[in-house]
Parts: C-alpha cells; sequence; structure tokens
C-alpha cells in the first residue's frame, strides 16, 4: 500500500497538496513546543531548556516504530522509502559547519522558518543567511565537488552497519532515548533559569 | 513574575507530546510521498530558480543547478518540500496566533545588543545554509528523518551537528546565558 505516491495510488499533484498539509502540521508542532525561540533552541547546549533534545527524539522513535510496525503489517514497503545516502566526509564536515551555524544563529532551517512566521526578524535574518549559505555553495560547487562527492557508502542502515536486525536496534535506540530523557530531566534541575 | 512564567510555560506543549506529534507527522510523509521532512532544499529550490531565471549562461555551466536537475524533474519550485515548506510558516503562524505569540521582534539574550544578536543569525545562518548544501540536508532532512529510517548517515549528520554545537557552546555562551 504505502508509500502512496511512489506506488501511485495518488497523483504528483495530490502528493505536493499533502506535502502542504503535512507542513502545516510540521510548522504547527514545532512553534507549539516552543522551537520558533532560538533561546529555548539554544538551550540544550546549556542545559537550561532541554526541548529540542526532549521533541527530537521522542519524533525519531515515534516516527521509526511507526515505520517498523506499519512495514510488519505489511502497510508500506520500507524498501520503497528514501533513505539518506551516506557519502562519510561530507556528512561529517557538513554536520560541523551546521552545528557552528546553530550556536552562532540559534536556529536551524526548519526552525528559523516557524520563527519568522510568528514575527522574529532574527530568524528572518537567519534565513537571508541561509540564501547567502546555499548560494555561496552553489557559486563554488566546482571547488567543493571533491569534498561532497568523498567516501560515497551507498545508502547503509545503522542497523546494518552495526550487525543487528532493525527491531533490536529500534529498542536500543528508544531505551537510550529514555536514558537521556532522564538525565535531560536532571540537568534542566540542575541549571534552572529565571524567564527568558 | 512566577506567575507570568508559570503562565508562559503552560502554554507551551509538553514537549514528550509535540515529539509524538512530530513523530506521526514525519510517518504521515514517509507512508505517503515515501520520504521524510526537509527544510533546506526548499531553499535550495529557490536558488536554482533564481541562477536559472536570472543568469541562464551562468546556470549551464553551474555543476549545482546540474547536478539537481539530474535528480529532479522539471520545474525547481514544483516540488515536495517546496509546498512542505509553505505549510511550515503557515502552521508556525496559526500556532502563534492561537497562542498570542505573534510579534515582530528581536529576540535575545539582555546581555547583548540586538545588533549583535543579528550579526551572529546571518552568520549563523550563512554557516548552516552551506553546511546543509555539502552534508546533503539540515537537521529535519538529515538527522530526523534519517534517524527515522535508520540512515547510518543520518546519525552521522546527527552526531555532527550536535556534537559541535556542544563543543562550541563554551565559546559563545554570552549570547545565550
Amino acid at each position: 500500500m504505502g508509500p502512496l505516491a511512489v506506488n501511485e495510488i495518488i497523483s504528483e499533484n495530490t502528493n505536493l497538496f499533502f506535502a502542504f498539509l503535512i507542513g502545516i502540521g510540521f510548522g504547527y508542532v514545532l512553534e507549539a513546543s516552543g522551537f520558533s525561540s532560538s533561546r529555548k533552541l539554544a538551550g540544550v547546549f546549556y542545559g537550561y531548556d532541554m526541548v529540542v533534545l526532549k521533541v527530537f527524539f521522542t519524533a525519531a522513535i515515534t516516527a521509526m516504530t511507526g515505520l517498523l510496525l506499519f512495514s510488519l503489517f505489511g502497510w508500506i514497503d520500507l524498501s520503497l522509502v528514501y533513505i539518506n545516502p551516506l557519502y562519510v566526509t561530507s556528512a561529517i564536515v557538513g554536520g560541523i559547519i551546521m552545528g557552528g551555524g546553530f550556536i552562532l544563529g540559534g536556529y536551524c532551517p526548519g526552525t528559523s522558518f516557524c520563527g519568522a512566521s510568528i514575527g522574529k526578524i532574527d530568524a528572518m535574518v537567519f534565513i537571508a543567511g541561509l540564501f547567502i549559505g546555499v548560494a555561496l555553495f552553489a557559486a563554488g560547487f566546482n571547488w567543493f565537488e571533491g569534498l561532497y562527492m568523498a567516501a560515497f557508502r551507498g545508502d547503509p542502515k545503522i542497523s546494518t552497519a552495526l550487525k543487528m536486525s532493525d527491531g533490536f536496534f529500534a529498542l536500543l535506540l528508544i531505551l537510550a532515548a529514555l536514558a537521556m530523557f532522564w538525565v535531560a530531566e536532571i540537568v534542566e534541575k540542575k541549571f534552572p533559569r529565571e524567564e527568558y | 513574575m512566577n506567575e507570568i512564567k508559570k503562565d508562559r510555560s503552560k502554554k507551551y506543549l509538553n514537549p514528550y507530546l509535540g515529539g509524538v506529534l512530530l513523530g506521526l507527522v514525519l510517518l504521515s510523509a514517509n507512508f505517503i510521498a515515501g520520504r521524510g521532512l526537509g527544510a533546506s532544499g526548499a531553499v535550495k529550490s529557490v536558488i536554482v530558480t533564481a541562477t536559472t531565471t536570472v543568469a541562464p549562461s551562468a546556470a549551464e555551466k553551474s555543476g549545482f543547478v546540474k547536478e539537481y536537475m539530474e535528480s529532479h524533474k522539471g520545474n525547481p519550485m514544483k516540488n515536495w518540500l517546496v509546498f512542505q515548506m509553505a505549510g511550515v510558516i503557515v502552521g508556525g503562524f496559526l500556532s502563534g496566533a492561537l497562542s498570542g505569540r505573534l510579534k515582530l521582534k528581536v529576540e535575545h539574550s539582555p546581555k547583548i545588543t540586538s545588533r549583535r544578536r543579528l550579526i551572529f543569525a546571518l552568520a549563523g545562518g550563512i554557516l548552516f545554509g552551506f553546511g546543509s548544501q555539502l552534508g546533503r540536508g539540515c537537521t529535519s532532512g538529515a538527522a530526523l528523518s534519517g534517524m527515522a529510517v535508520l540512515s547510518l548517515g543520518g546519525f552521522v549528520t546527527m552526531m555532527a551537528i550536535f556534537g559541535t554545537g556542544f563543543a562550541l557552546a563554551y565559546f559563545f555562551r554570552k549570547n545565550w546565558i
């Protein structure tokens, strides 16, 4: 049955309409969870607000478990679902640059659009920066292409790489997430801060 | 003061409930479209469109545009992530409107000026924009969506992003705490 668009159960235009609806859900939940505030987001790096960690990992384990169950019930063919490819060098270097952008700017791309939608001027300026950053990459693509294409490893699953079944890895990730939530609650009590 | 704080914290969703809801949104994206959520991809579509419109001869020579066109058919603005990001703006606005959070302002720590905040926001945006292209996706597309489909690449990018954030946090603490 699923994925509906890949199996041509819904048309391309219907898929785009669903993209818009899914985006509304995405933006709504991000804003309602406080992701429109850079000071709340940056809290994860200082321990005064761990909302990023809690929402991020709860979402990851929910979607992961849902996909595994859907697959078990035969509702979705996971081999037709997009799995991000792994180019080791660019994944690490790109991630490091993004981490720097996060601590400087206080937003990531999705949350900056969310912040801008409720009037955060710093989020709008961050978005202007995003366009400049993407344009710089585009302009210098020929120089960065070697780095961009280096160490391609296909689109491996982490469970396969660790020689585990998907379900067993999922269980470990859920347990790790629960442990992190427990630590997060302690950390927030240890580094409380005034109204911000 | 205490009451204001209490009132305000109540307005945000419980983070675990928020996480489950976000997970269900991500699950729907995979079930319907066979792909996860994303954000930086929409910016990429705009840049590709701008390049091909404003400077078609430069676009023809650009490896970036060529690479994009090879992996995406048709009009770059008629793209799943462009529609999804349009939805994000609407959804964020709706939530903000319903919770009384619509306000034009520069949010910053009282210890720094608005000007400093905006300079850092711009610099952060440039880095994030650049890094998201090199890393083939940002926190949404590579890290969160990648983790949900157990992509090794997603886990690597997630650890690089957050690891760097923690490693650099000390040096930029004045901006935040």
